[in-house]
């Protein structure tokens, strides 16, 4: 077994600019972040603060004007700023995947969703046409999707079913490390609350590390093992859990909780939050 | 007035079947609407919620025309939306009612800055108001600043001030009703709670009716009068969104409502107790509705 304790990802002192008519804009600086095996790390904070342009980077997939500065991001141990695109392409999907933001529109449009997982599933192995159909079968049973819809295009799909089928592609090839950006948004409760206990499920299963990026902090609080809360660019406060929830130490961090909607619980008037 | 009791829009009976032709083997037909019943006050909000694929965003593109009904009618004040005949009633149509998309970027060209997409608007419903006071003016009635906004891209502007553009554009050409499909899911807390207080605005001072579409029924409380609640096609519960989400009475709806993610409570792997739960609900929403009863005045549930 490969239990040790290097962490799978490490992130040190990461600085990423994105390079305008003017000085260039430092979206992300100074930030520094491990993701251990099998951890869910959930990274919170507003609109802008950075989270996305963290979540390129980490998969290398940030592109002009975006350009990471400094700092260092290392895959179990490997500096993956020095793969070569050969290396970039073997290890992109099979050892880190991302469900982009706004995954609904994310597919390609003019492919069925067959033709998707096909593709992915080819690009990194030899698979026959029968395994395909199974896996994608599979795949789109684990999201709450009738396999028969795998002849569908994306505008046949609806919103939240298109989603689903991005976070299933993210899944297929088993990584290690899966990058999820805003990856409910276009769910009800329901169906969101099924597919992340999957996602646990088979984490338990197989093993894998999630960063979970959401506005959502109940929703962040639910499934994330700890917590980074950034604002403009940096992580102010990282801790277990339980800790950000019941005793933030940041103002921020205060702030954010506070300014969370909270729908009026009609069960049990249950202890406030914090 | 009289014309305050005739609905400004009403669905009656509405199916809609979909045929999917795969390039190998037989077509499968998916039905996305089953008689579907809705109707909406002018001047109101009615809240459309429920399963994601149950078909809140079928209803929306029947409404603005983009999809043909298989059986029955879409009223719009009164008359039938299938009956236009004439381009012109046509284009009034189109104008009179707007939908506003989940996605803020997508509806807006990249290519054009704002003033350009609000000045052709403008010039659709009053050619001779166009100009850059009526840009302002509307600019100023979404809260956006009218001296920095015009001359800006869509790319320069955040997924809020997008969506306040895309509401702008439906001041600009009067809309008496917007159909918005998950306008704030994609915003983040703060700008959630804006985009709201302006539709809410829209609603009180300008008398504008919402179909809104959403899946976020906390959101639902705020703005609609009126909620309906849809699972597989077809409209499970619906009435006052007090009583609805307030005290829901049909499985799914309290599903839906047992559901919002409590930072308390953490998920597991293992939960089956919650998905064998949902299964039970699902597979007893999913029959045919046979008749609706009246639960509170005004609050039905369907009876399958
Ligand atoms: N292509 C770009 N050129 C210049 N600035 C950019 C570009 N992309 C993003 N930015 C800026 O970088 C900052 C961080 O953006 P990012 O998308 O990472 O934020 P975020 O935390 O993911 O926000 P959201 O919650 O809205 O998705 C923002 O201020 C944004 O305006
Ligand atoms: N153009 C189309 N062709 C075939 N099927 C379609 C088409 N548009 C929608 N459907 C199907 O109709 C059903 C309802 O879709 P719709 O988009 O209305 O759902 P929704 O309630 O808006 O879901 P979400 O919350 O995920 O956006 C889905 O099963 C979808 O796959
Ligand atoms: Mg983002
Ligand atoms: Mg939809």
């Amino acid at each position: 077994m490969k239990q040790n304790n290097t962490p799978l990802l490490q992130v040190k002192d990461l600085r990423v600019e994105y390079l305008t008519a003017g000085d260039p804009f430092a979206a992300v600086q100074d930030v520094s972040f491990d993701i251990h095996q099998n951890e869910v790390l959930g990274l919170a904070g507003e609109s802008g603060c950075g989270k996305s342009t963290i979540a390129y980077a980490l998969m290398r997939l940030h592109k002009p004007p975006a350009l990471i500065r400094s700092g260092d991001i290392r895959f179990e141990g490997r500096s993956i700023l020095t793969f070569d695109a050969e290396r970039l392409r073997a290890w992109r999907w099979s050892e880190v995947s991302m469900v982009f933001q706004s995954a609904m529109n994310s597919l390609n449009p003019v492919m069925s969703i067959l033709g998707q997982f096909s593709d992915m599933l080819k690009a990194h192995g030899k698979i026959s046409r029968g395994e395909i159909i199974a896996r994608t079968a599979e795949m789109l049973n684990m999201v709450g999707i009738p396999a028969e819809r795998m002849h569908a295009y994306p505008h046949q799909l609806s919103g939240g079913m298109r989603q689903r089928v991005a976070l299933a592609l993210a899944l297929t090839l088993r990584p290690k490390l899966i990058v999820m950006d805003e990856p409910t948004t276009a769910l009800d409760v329901v169906v969101q609350r099924e597919i992340l206990q999957e996602v646990l499920r088979l984490r338990e299963e197989l093993g894998f590390s999630v960063l979970f990026i959401t506005h959502d902090l109940a929703l962040m609080a639910q499934i994330s093992d700890r917590i980074g809360i950034m604002k403009g660019g940096e992580i102010v406060e990282i801790g277990t859990t339980e800790q950000i929830v019941t005793n933030p130490q940041h103002d921020y961090t205060r702030a954010l909780w506070s300014a969370m909607p909270v729908l009026e619980q009609p069960k049990e008037a249950g202890a406030n939050v914090r | 007035m009289l014309d305050d009791h005739v609905d400004i829009l009403r669905l009656e009976k509405i199916t809609k079947t979909f045929h999917i032709k795969p390039v190998f083997g037989s077509a499968k037909t998916v039905e996305a609407l089953r008689n579907v019943n809705l109707s909406l006050k002018p001047g109101k909000a009615l809240a459309l919620v429920g399963e994601s694929g149950s078909g809140k965003s079928t209803v929306g593109r029947m409404i603005v025309q983009h999809y043909e009904a298989t059986s029955g009618r879409i009223l719009f004040e009164g008359s039938d939306i299938a009956d236009i005949a004439d381009r012109a009633s046509q284009m009034r149509y189109r104008q009179a009612v707007q939908m506003v998309f989940q996605d803020p970027f997508s509806s807006l060209n990249p290519a054009h800055t704002i003033r350009h997409h609000l000045q052709r608007a403008l010039r659709l419903h009053q050619p001779d108001h166009a100009g850059e006071a009526d840009v302002c003016r509307i600019l100023d009635e979404v809260e956006l600043d009218p001296n920095t906004t015009p001359d800006k891209y869509p790319h320069e502007l955040s997924g809020g001030q997008r969506q306040r553009v895309n509401f702008a554009r439906a001041l600009a050409v009067n809309a008496r009703l917007i159909v918005a499909d998950e306008p704030t899911s994609m915003l983040d807390v703060s700008i959630r709670k804006s985009v709201l207080a302006l539709m809410q605005r829209l609603k009180a001072e300008r008398g504008l009716s919402i179909l809104y579409i959403t899946h976020d029924i906390a959101t639902a409380e705020y703005l609609a009068e009126d909620t309906a609640v849809m699972f597989r096609g077809q409209v499970v519960e619906q009435g006052p969104t007090s009583d609805v989400v307030g005290a829901p009475k049909h499985s799914y709806t309290q599903l839906l409502r047992a559901a919002v993610p409590d930072p308390r409570q953490r998920l597991l792997a293992g939960d089956s107790g919650f998905s064998s739960h949902a299964k039970d609900v699902r597979e007893a929403s999913a029959h045919l509705v046979t008749g609706m009863i009246e639960q509170a005045p005004g609050h039905f549930t369907a009876q399958q």
